[in-house]
């Protein structure tokens, strides 16, 4: 079963600088492997590398995110604390959860680590098809050109 | 702080008994009650409320002996009963004058948003309600006083997928406040799931256990494989089995253990909590 749903934040009537929450999208498949906490771990994480999630935007709090995904309070509070533990998210006493301030060069890092993970399966994929250097920089090279805008 | 406590409760009816239940709740969490028709859930569930004497052991609400504080305690306890069997004659309107007079934190106001959200009828005599919306009016009613507790037993059998969800969904949202707790026994068991941060599955009145339900799920797991792969060896590592012309299907509760047993050849599959109480009730063979 997949349940898929996008939700908005309430506003807060505190006065501090942050973007208003938009859309964030989760969504959590139960026939996964994968535990619950680390899938809203990882697509929160990917929506703040790709900047789908900005600095000091407000994530839902762990209670109405466990409303909202028919999950335990427990199972989304351990999402939150691995990603505070990894420096992607803030929770400030009383006011709720942030995306942190990302530290530029090291989210530059992280976004190029993902290019290379990307790389790396794609280099993975082609060596089982026997599909050469040459060839895959060939293709490389006309999907480069073709992306750009 | 712990909503609920409860520490080696024994009570015995000569042929059954409670046999030293302990558990915890902790505040702001649910917790799901399961186990087999006579475990003794609704037992524990009539300690904790004093409607039946303990023997031994102790529970503590918020902390305070549930007996010593019984008056304290329970005005903050919204406890919804199996079946509202209660003055069938009257219609919701009365019976609310019948109860809330017992709570000096009754909230008129709390009540008629709860009747106007389950879409109650106050003029209609209880007896011609549905089941589903005599749950709802025993929950309403239970709720009025601005509980911060809440005990059920069994709310959710008996009524249909919608009005289930309706409940369980009512449970999410009087869970938004951290200072709030549950506490629910069911037999159906993908209620549970949906809503408990705890589990708690008695057997034979004794606990069987007692933890998070993302433990529960992390460490039970069903195997399935070829009967080729089991023995007397590999089948001790199983709680229970069930084995078919085809292949067998038998519940682990450490899936890294049955992995190492079975090897790459079997099949691990999340395992629900119907498949846990199924295969660690199993009785032995040939009923026939």
């Amino acid at each position: 079963m997949t349940v898929s749903l996008t939700f908005e934040t309430s506003s807060f009537s505190i006065a501090i600088q942050y973007r208003y929450l938009e859309r964030m999208k989760i969504i959590i498949s139960n026939a996964s492997s994968e535990p619950i906490y680390e899938q809203i771990g990882r697509q929160i994480k990917a929506q703040i590398i790709s900047g789908e999630l900005k600095e000091g935007d407000g994530l839902p709090s762990i209670r109405k995110l466990a409303k909202e995904l028919h999950i335990s309070v427990i199972t989304t509070k351990r999402a939150y604390e691995e990603l505070e533990k990894e420096g992607f998210i803030d929770t400030v006493g009383g006011k709720g959860t942030f995306v942190a301030i990302q530290n530029k060069e090291l989210l530059r890092e992280k976004r190029m680590k993902s290019v290379e993970d990307m790389m790396s399966d794609t280099v993975t994929e082609a060596k089982k098809l026997d599909i050469s250097y040459d060839e895959l920089r060939e293709m490389l090279s006309i999907l480069y050109d073709s992306n750009d805008e | 702080m712990n909503t609920l406590e409860i520490s080696n409760l024994c009570k015995d009816y000569g042929d059954f008994r409670l046999d030293k239940v302990s558990f915890d709740l902790p505040q702001g969490y649910v917790m799901g009650l399961i186990g087999p028709n006579g475990a003794g859930k609704t037992t524990i569930i009539k300690i904790i409320m004093n409607l039946v004497m303990k023997q031994e052991g102790q529970v503590k609400l918020f902390g305070k002996d549930h007996r010593e504080y019984e008056v304290a305690v329970k005005k903050r306890i919204g406890f919804v009963y199996d079946t509202p069997g209660y003055y069938q004659h009257l219609n919701l309107r009365q019976l609310k004058n019948v109860v809330s007079p017992f709570y000096e934190n009754w909230d008129e106001a709390v009540f008629e948003r709860l009747v106007d959200h389950f879409n109650l009828p106050l003029n209609k005599t209880l007896k011609k309600f549905s089941k589903g919306m005599g749950m709802k009016a025993s929950i309403a009613l239970a709720m009025s006083h601005h509980a911060d507790f809440l005990i059920m037993d069994e709310p959710t059998s008996g009524l249909d997928p919608v009005i289930r969800r309706e409940v369980l969904e009512f449970f999410r949202e009087f869970m938004q406040r951290e200072d709030r707790s549950i506490l629910f026994s069911s037999h159906i068991t993908t209620d549970i799931e949906q809503v408990a941060d705890y589990i708690t599955y008695i057997r034979g009145g004794r606990v069987i256990f007692s933890k998070t339900k993302d433990e529960v799920f992390e460490e039970y797991a069903l195997v399935k494989g070829g009967n080729d792969l089991l023995d007397y060896d590999t089948r001790s590592a199983l709680l229970g089995v069930r084995s078919g012309a085809y292949g067998f299907e038998g519940l682990t509760h450490n899936v890294n253990e049955a992995r190492a047993v079975f090897g790459d050849s079997a099949v691990y599959d999340r395992a629900t909590l119907e498949d846990i109480m199924f295969f660690t009730g199993q009785k032995s063979k040939t009923v026939l």
